[in-house]
């Protein structure tokens, strides 16, 4: 460690703090034993699969908790249907 | 009137089974009658760090399924006489325990014993939920870290959901018990405080145990640290807790906060 190390501000507790504030309040929301994100994304793609085939590894499911408010992005790449071309295809994106 | 008293946390490695150990024998030393029972099947520990690993022959299986009576399990400790411990069995695994044969040998320890002190395993499934399902009172063992603290809540949302008192709409008694802490890191703004996770969990505070290497030599030796060194800093923490947990309304005093100039001067630990 060089002595520069010394004076830097380490004081990283507030951060722990803040993050396990945040989290915790969507936890105790959520209730321990339910998993509102895998079924959130299963019943969403059940729908989509009524419409459109679909491949499991082209879907992302990314969820991004902040403090006010939370953001559920769903993104799934749907082979065009009608042209049958390889390799081209739509992407339905979703925020919410 | 006897006390089921769980140890319990969620994540491992934090302290659950020293503090068990500790805070046993600091209720025995005390005059209280008490066994120490080790839920974690399959992996026990509590027979090694009280100092009685080569006693062990029947455990807490045997009893629940028959092949031994309650008595033939129990290990008296050499040191303090009403200080009893109910080894966990290392070959079988958690399927082993039944909720009825559970509920069986803690009716039976209530009526020999005043605390009845059940050391959890980590984690959140049957083993732990079954060492905490007849408790009375829970003490929630905490590291000051985020992953020991987020555990901790999750443990005591199921010991207000999943316990047989919260089952029948009563409120089960919880302790938060830190321990690993260090007040210099504390101060300077390294480690979260205790005043931190207190906010955070909100359950009222049994005691904060500071970061000691009494604590590990206790451990290698198989004494529990209120046995072997109870004047150290962690030995006397944990008697004040346990005094708390008799009823006795001790103030908690947060280690670092009457530290002396040298200490000060240099940030050296004083645990």
């Amino acid at each position: 460690m060089s002595l520069f190390n010394w004076f830097r501000p380490r004081a990283t507790a507030p951060v722990a703090r803040e993050r396990l504030q945040i989290l915790l309040a969507h936890e105790r929301a959520i209730g321990g034993g339910s998993d509102l994100i895998a079924t959130l994304k299963e019943e969403i793609l059940a729908v989509i699969a009524r419409h459109f085939p679909l491949e499991r590894e082209k879907v992302q499911v990314k969820l991004d908790r902040g403090d006010a408010f939370s953001t559920l992005e769903i993104d799934i790449e749907v082979p065009t249907v009608n042209r049958g071309v390889p390799g081209g295809g739509a992407r339905i994106a979703m925020r919410g | 009137m006897s006390k089921v008293l769980v140890v319990t946390s969620g994540k491992g490695g934090v302290g659950k089974t020293t503090s068990t150990a500790a805070l046993g024998a600091a209720l025995a030393q005390l005059g209280k009658s008490v066994v120490v029972v080790d839920f974690d099947v399959g992996l026990r520990n509590l027979d090694l760090v009280m100092g009685a690993e080569r006693r062990v022959v029947f455990d807490l299986i045997n009893v629940i399924q028959g092949d031994a009576k309650l008595p033939q399990a129990l290990i008296r400790d050499k040191r303090i006489d009403n200080l009893s411990l109910l080894p966990a069995s290392q070959t079988r695994d958690k399927d082993a325990l039944s909720a009825e044969g559970v509920a069986r040998v803690i009716a039976e320890l209530r009526e020999r014993f005043d605390w009845v002190i059940c050391d959890s395993p980590a984690g959140i499934e049957k083993g732990a939920t079954l060492a905490m399902h007849h408790a009375d009172a829970a003490v929630v063992v905490t590291n000051p870290e985020v992953s020991s603290v987020r555990d901790s809540d999750r443990i005591i949302g199921m010991l207000d959901s999943k316990t047989a008192k919260a089952e029948r709409g009563e409120r089960i008694e919880k302790h938060l018990l830190v321990t690993r802490y260090d007040p210099v890191r504390a101060a300077r703004g390294e480690m979260l405080k205790v005043e931190d996770v207190l906010e955070i969990l909100s359950i009222p505070l049994l005691g904060i145990i500071p970061e000691s290497e009494e604590v590990l030599r206790a451990s290698n030796v198989g004494s529990p640290v209120t046995l072997s060194a109870p004047q150290s800093n962690p030995g006397r923490a944990y008697f004040e807790a346990a005094k708390r947990l008799n009823g006795e309304a001790l103030p908690v005093a947060i280690p670092g906060e009457k530290r002396g100039l040298m200490s000060k001067l240099f940030g050296r630990r004083v645990a």
